[in-house]
């Protein structure tokens, strides 16, 4: 079992080995057993190319390189930390560079490995290159998945900021105002961002703060959310989680080993284009506040009313178990489920992997939680947009929330190995 | 203000001073014949040997001149291991000091000003003394000039000052506030070296232990913009920081400044702009947290500068780097002026302070890896 961290160590590309150094200190036996254990269960599941499998062993490490980027289909992980970025420089050779060296320091540290030079160097007056609160602890099915923003192509004035204002897609659009938005410019936009998802919110934080860092100068912060208990999930098998609202909400996700319906709904297709996106994907991230304090004196016939499924169960109403197909006529015309079924859209659907968030209070001592939903798409027209559309206008549910925050991003295709590097389609 | 740190720069050692205070009360023993013999006249300085062993040493002066002297004994980097001023013509003195192994500068100072006639001079040890890289030595002993001058220049500025206050001249006091700073904030690190001064001129409210007077600039502030009124006690307080940063002024030339030191210095001014400036902390009553940023920026450049010709050696692309940071962090500061000095810091909105933020972290990430730069190998 690896247990470097220094610049020489290798990168376990297999996903087969929780390599972080500290597995020293836990000692014994015992550890030896488990690390093997956990290679073991992520080694008969298949580590390769195939980042959709359902990784049982929460210490395991997702393959970084692919096709496609993790983070999207693969088995959706606990814990959540987004960031939006703003691109501070103006120089496009700066932000090439910066790119090629955050997807270093991306496939070390979702294979377990510190960044750079490791967390403690052997120069005492410099500050290690990593920050190291990631020492000992496992992959944690770590998996970083970067995104460019509608801002990176062209400015609000329209200029070409980095020389690929040609290539902004034409589906990357400014997303429309829908009614009932009340957005926050401080946390929306973004000409960058990076989802990181782990099993171990300290991996995720870990990854992202280091990010940060290495970006400093280049890019900086624009704004970031924790989500600290996924949503939906992308493995059908699995019990749906519930939302901050108590229910069931993601019961008819895209699965990640559903390929026909990820091509179909998920990953922009060569013939769709743009050809540098050919692989890749469209993010919608919103911020949704819950009205919580409201929604917990509602009675439970009109909470259950209002999503149109059993909250015990999550059956649809008037079935009895929850991946029951939903006979939509049993719902009331506002239930939330009835108009954001595909049925309602066209046959629109998108992969949602969204989480829950507790900022602590707000000043008024009401609880700052909500969804901090993620949906991943080949097209916002055909998806996010035209169902957004519709929720916003008759959706029962818009009495308990707001969305008060909003960002597209394009998703570039997977890393292909290691001289890939995150943005290299669009820029070369 | 921050607390009494331990790291950048240790002052003095106690017991130097201490055993060459001890010195002005003996009885002087010029002759003895282990002491050097330091003969100082107008136009120079004499000594007996060069090399001596390390410990204890006794210089023993005669002032030969027609001016009044001085004679320092200086470390690398021109830090006063000793010094005796006031050496009248025609009259001897002896001083006493323990000095470590290593090479030091004796210098006469004829009419108590200047550089001075200096003399190389080595205490001999056991063991090889660490090698010297003389550009850094420069580096060291220009910055002390310049934290001296800052010291220097500070006083009259917080004398005009404090003469507002005892005039119970609330408009002029308030105008003189930010500007007696300055010196202070650009080299801050020397100053809290000492440990006790810093608690006395710069502490804030809520950097206050129990049982701890509050005085200094803050104090003052306080009066100033937030109670409008200036009372008996603010007069008492005026001339408290006078005394203070007189302490301060005395002792800059003492402080064990290295360039590793130099260098996190830098990074710990950087640091002070980070969680006190940009948020407005620092000068919560009076709004000029910006006066004392672009003084923190401008002291930790000076490091800097007089440290890049060797950093550039060693780490050309941090060089690069850092020029360009420390032009788009003064660049960005220009925005903000207004006459003499910059705009009230209540006026700047959140997402222009985050602009502030993310251009000190531009900088003071590279700035972090100064220290390593100029590490001698």
């Amino acid at each position: 079992m690896a247990t470097h961290t220094g610049p020489d160590a290798p990168i376990d590309e297999s996903g087969t080995a929780p390599s972080r150094r500290a597995l020293i200190g836990w000692g014994g036996a015992g550890l030896a057993l488990g690390a093997a254990a956990a290679g073991g269960a992520a080694a008969a599941l298949g580590g390769g190319a195939d980042d959709t499998r359902t990784v049982a062993d929460s210490g395991a490490a997702v393959p970084f390189h692919g096709a496609h980027q993790s983070g999207i289909a693969t088995a959706v992980q606990d814990r959540l930390h987004f960031a939006a970025f703003d691109v501070t420089t103006g120089d496009r050779a700066e932000l090439i560079a910066l790119l090629k060296e955050w997807t270093k320091a991306a496939a070390r540290m979702t294979q377990g490995h510190a960044v750079g030079g490791g967390a403690v160097s052997d120069l005492a007056e410099a500050p290690p290159d990593d920050t190291g609160e990631a020492l000992g602890l496992k992959s944690s099915r770590l998996t970083l998945t970067i995104g460019f923003g509608p801002t990176l192509f062209t400015d609000r004035k329209g200029k070409d900021r980095f020389g690929v204002a040609g290539r902004r897609p034409e589906a990357l659009i400014d997303l429309p105002a829908f009614p009932g938005d009340n957005l926050d410019p401080a946390r929306s936009d973004g000409d960058l961002c990076v989802q990181a998802c782990a099993d171990d919110p300290q991996v995720a934080v870990h990854a992202i703060r280091n990010l940060a860092r290495i970006g400093m100068g280049k890019v900086a912060i624009r704004w970031s959310q924790l989500g600290f208990g996924k949503t939906s999930s992308t493995t059908p098998d699995a019990q749906t989680p519930r939302n901050m609202m108590g229910f069931k909400d993601g019961t008819r996700n895209i699965a990640g080993t559903d390929t026909a319906a990820l091509d179909k709904h998920v990953w922009v297709s060569e013939r769709a284009g743009p050809a540098w996106l050919a692989g890749g994907s469209y993010l919608v991230a919103r911020r949704i506040r819950m009205h919580i304090e409201t929604w917990d004196r509602t009675s439970l016939k009109e909470q259950e009313d209002v999503f149109g499924r059993d909250k015990g169960e999550g059956a649809p109403q008037g079935r009895q178990r929850e991946h029951d197909e939903p006979n939509l006529r049993a719902m009331l015309p506002d239930a939330h489920v009835r108009l954001a079924h595909p049925d309602s859209n066209g046959g629109a659907r998108i992969l949602r992997r969204g989480y829950s968030f507790t900022d602590g209070t707000d000043g008024l001592g009401r609880l700052d939680a909500g969804l901090f939903f993620l949906a991943y798409q080949h097209d916002v027209r055909d998806g996010f947009v035209p169902v957004q559309r519709r929720l916003a206008r008759t959706d029962a549910l818009n009495e308990y929330i707001q969305h008060v925050g909003s960002a597209l991003f394009a998703i570039p295709p997977g890393v292909r190995d290691a001289d890939d590097w995150w943005g290299r389609t669009l820029f070369s | 203000m921050r607390a009494a740190r331990t790291s950048v720069v240790a002052a003095i050692s106690a017991l130097t001073t201490i055993t060459a205070v001890a010195g002005c009360a003996q009885k002087s023993d010029a002759k003895g014949s282990d002491a050097i013999q330091v003969t100082a006249s107008d136009s120079a300085c004499e000594v007996s040997k060069t090399s001596f062993p390390a410990g204890h040493v006794k210089l023993a002066v005669e002032n030969k001149g027609s001016k009044v002297t001085e004679v320092y004994v200086y470390a690398p980097g021109d830090r006063i291991v000793t010094e005796r001023e006031n050496i009248g013509p025609g009259t001897r003195t002896s001083i006493n000091a323990e000095v470590k192994a290593g090479s030091y500068e004796i210098a006469c100072k004829p009419g108590m000003k200047g550089h001075g006639i200096r003399q190389k001079v080595s205490a001999t040890g056991k063991g090889k003394l660490p090698k010297r890289d003389p550009r850094l030595d420069e580096a060291v002993a220009a910055y002390r000039t310049y934290a001296q001058k800052q010291a220097d220049d500070t006083l009259p500025a917080v004398q005009k000052f404090a003469d507002a206050v005892k005039k119970d001249d609330l408009k002029g006091a308030k105008e003189l506030y930010a500007p007696s700073r300055v010196g202070w904030e650009r080299t801050e690190p020397v100053a809290e070296s000492f440990g006790d001064i810093d608690p006395k001129v710069d502490v804030r409210a809520d950097g206050l232990e129990k049982g701890q007077k509050w005085t200094g600039w803050h104090r003052l502030e306080k009066s100033l913009w937030q109670t409008k009124k200036i009372t008996a006690a603010d007069h008492d307080l005026a001339d408290r920081l006078i005394k203070d940063l007189k302490d301060w002024q005395k002792r800059v030339g003492t402080a064990d400044i290295t360039p590793t030191g130099m260098a996190n210095g830098a990074k710990e001014l950087l640091d002070e702009v980070q969680t006190g400036k940009v948020t407005g902390e620092e000068e919560r009553y009076s709004h000029t947290d910006l006066v004392d940023f672009k003084a923190n920026v401008e002291g930790a450049e000076t490091s800097y500068k007089l440290l890049k010709p060797v950093a550039a050696k060693n780490d050309p692309e941090l060089a690069k780097e850092l020029d360009k940071q420390f032009a788009a962090v003064a660049k960005l500061l220009d925005q903000y002026r207004e006459g003499e000095g910059f705009v009230s810091y209540d006026t700047v909105s959140e997402s222009r302070r985050k602009k502030l933020s993310d251009a000190v972290n531009a900088l003071a990430e590279p700035l972090s890896r100064l220290a390593a730069a100029v590490v001698t190998k």
